[in-house]
């Protein structure tokens, strides 16, 4: 009876990880990087803003994809939401007869897109899954284009500058104030990783999870399949706003093209690469694939030009990897299916052993439940 | 009262009007069945009082109170527990997840230890398996989770549609017995089944459905000395 009880615990504490170790390390090897990029003059730092900013962002479509289930296909449509009203509160030339601070900003963001998250959920979400995708492709396309065509007050293609900074204890959050951008961030990421494991560990976590495996079932033990997954949706729409709105005031500067189909698509990649579910798997994913596009791409394209130069070969100047990295995500997403589908890091439920007794094999279980026949034969 | 009444409903699948004004009650502490060929509208009467399918017509009350226009998850709360057909149950949780996920909308979770002790108890083979994962479950295990996942609500009536579906003979009498024991302990039971000879062999009473209508009502016994009961579903020839 004890051992059910400690069990009943540990399901309501670990979210699969055997221990906290690598997390710990990878807290502490995040906590030390300044001044590791400053000792081996990687001149990184800049670059790790934005990096860490797609975390917050993977980690906040791994609710909707990875915990619930749900394809969200125009995810960067709610970081957009989130960046103009950072704009649109904090920016001199926003239309608006007021002004706020950066904070509030931030805040009220992530209402904005919490709201626009419902707004999008609540006629979509009796949809099932490729209906799903296609609203939200629409969605993610929409956006942007709205911000493009309502010139008059979002300047369209200039875009707005400058945007509202933040102020905290008279410390500097200025475009040169890497360190302090860096440090605001992490905390930023930490609390969001913080409050997402609560969510996973919550009941509501539980439910999606639920809602995920089989929806009949999880309608059958008292889940309501709509107010479930419209949570979902606009818990991982609240994320992505107020990471949009720190990404404004970070590059002070908003217009449409930086909210792409191209970073839904990456930001997807992110999830799925490091394992669906798993927030660590999806916090190294995101940290691999940003770090990729944001700076292996072009160094290593200088490395290949300057290996290029030194042995003669023409071939080797004419490469550009930083043009061919949605080529590269492709590939990698393509291996990634077919040599480990659950992603770098499964998720616990993802990664399912078969028999104590047959072995500690991983046993990749298909989705859906065994068919009668199967069963029938079994049984 | 009848603990659960339906009365006269009308339910449509698809275009079908699968289900044409059945009427039937269950008592409190009653095990009943609902038997007849397949597509004679069972699980559409099954699912049309978990809420699943809104009745066009009737209505179908819970110790007198109507629940026919509540949504499925209200209608879980109110105590209306349900083992799905097909079992459904969650192939990526461990056993003890999937029982944990049953006592889902119940408010009092510190509870929960005992009734898990009573699911292990008719169910020992699920305690030996509770780590695993339920996909990797035989059929005859993933119903008794299915079973004991629906118990662990609490359910005042439990619906089970097709508890004996693709499983062999043996394990077949096994949940049978198990779900005259739930029974024993309780538990209000209404059994949907294609396996009339061994529904009727552990109910007290039952009903006969064909064509989306109640053809014959009674006792259990009455039913298996039923000419027609007889020929049509007990597969004697006369």
């Amino acid at each position: 009876m004890s051992e059910e009880t400690a069990r009943l615990e540990r399901i309501g504490v670990s979210s699969g990880w055997r221990s906290k170790a690598p997390v710990g390390l990878l807290a502490a090897a995040m906590a030390v990087y300044p001044w590791v990029d400053a000792r081996l003059g990687l001149q990184t730092l800049g670059a790790m803003l934005p990096i860490c900013l797609f975390v917050v962002l993977a980690l906040g479509l791994n609710i909707v994809v990875g915990y619930a289930g749900l394809l969200d296909l125009g995810y960067a449509a709610f970081f957009a939401i989130g960046a103009y009203t950072a704009a649109f509160l904090t920016s001199p030339i926003s239309p608006l007869p007021f002004r706020t601070d950066f904070w509030s900003a931030m805040i009220i963001g992530f209402f904005v897109a919490m709201l626009f998250g419902v707004i999008l959920g609540a006629p979509t979400l009796r949809l099932r899954g490729d209906y799903l995708a296609i609203v939200t492709l629409a969605f993610g396309e929409i956006v942007p284009r709205v911000f493009l065509n309502l010139e008059r007050w979002t300047g369209g293609s200039r875009g707005m500058n400058p945007i509202g900074r933040p102020h905290l204890f008279g410390v500097q959050f200025g475009p040169s104030d890497r360190i302090a951008w860096y440090y605001l961030i992490l905390i930023v990421g930490a609390l969001s990783v913080w409050a997402i494991s609560r969510l996973h560990d919550s009941r509501l976590g539980r439910a999606w999870m639920a809602v995920r495996e089989d929806e009949v079932a999880a309608a059958s033990m008292g889940i309501d399949l709509v107010k479930t997954r419209l949570l979902a949706f606009a818990m991982g729409a609240s994320f992505s706003g107020f990471a949009g709105s720190m990404f404004a005031s970070l590059f002070q500067f908003v217009d449409p093209s930086q909210f792409e189909f191209s970073i839904s698509i990456l930001v997807l990649c992110m999830v799925i690469l490091g394992g669906m579910g798993n927030m660590y798997g999806v916090i190294v994913g995101g940290i691999i694939l940003a770090s990729f596009d944001r700076i292996l791409a072009d160094r290593l394209t200088n490395w290949i030009h300057g290996v290029g130069k030194a042995i003669d070969w023409p071939l080797l100047l004419s490469i550009d990897l930083t043009n061919a990295r949605m080529f590269i995500f492709g590939l990698a997403l393509v291996l990634l299916m077919l040599f480990r589908p659950e992603g770098m890091l499964p998720s616990r439920q993802r990664q399912v052993r078969r028999d104590r007794e047959g072995g500690a094999v991983a046993a990749r279980l298909p989705r859906p439940v065994p068919t009668e026949h199967e069963a029938a034969t079994e049984g | 009262m009848a603990l659960l009444e339906v009365d006269r409903i009308h339910a449509f699948y698809g275009h079908i009007h699968a289900v044409k004004g059945v009427s039937l009650q269950v008592d409190q502490g009653e095990i009943v069945t609902l038997i007849g060929s397949n597509g004679a509208g069972k699980s559409t009467t099954l699912k049309t009082i978990s809420g699943i399918i809104r009745p066009r017509q009737g209505r179908v009350l819970l110790a007198g109170e109507e629940i026919s226009r509540l949504p499925p998850h209200t209608i879980v709360a109110r105590g209306v527990g349900q083992a799905p057909e097909g079992r459904r149950i969650f192939p990526r949780m461990t056993v003890l997840e999937n029982l944990e996920m049953g006592a889902f909308h119940r408010a009092d979770r510190g509870d929960i230890t005992a009734d898990l002790e009573r699911v292990f108890t008719l169910f020992p083979r699920l305690r030996e398996r509770r780590t695993q994962a339920g996909g990797t479950l035989s059929g005859g295990e993933q119903q008794m989770l299915a079973i004991g996942r629906a118990l662990m609500a609490r359910p005042r009536i439990l619906l089970l549609d097709e508890p004996s579906m693709g499983l062999a003979p043996v394990l077949v009498e096994q949940i049978f017995a198990i779900i005259q024991d739930i029974n024993r302990q309780g538990t209000t039971i209404l059994i949907v089944e294609q396996n009339a000879l061994m529904a009727l062999s552990v109910t007290q009473r039952g009903y006969v459905l064909q064509t989306g209508e109640v053809v014959l009502e009674g006792s259990a016994a009455n039913l298996r000395q039923n000419e027609l009961v007889r020929k049509a579903y007990l597969g004697e020839s006369s």
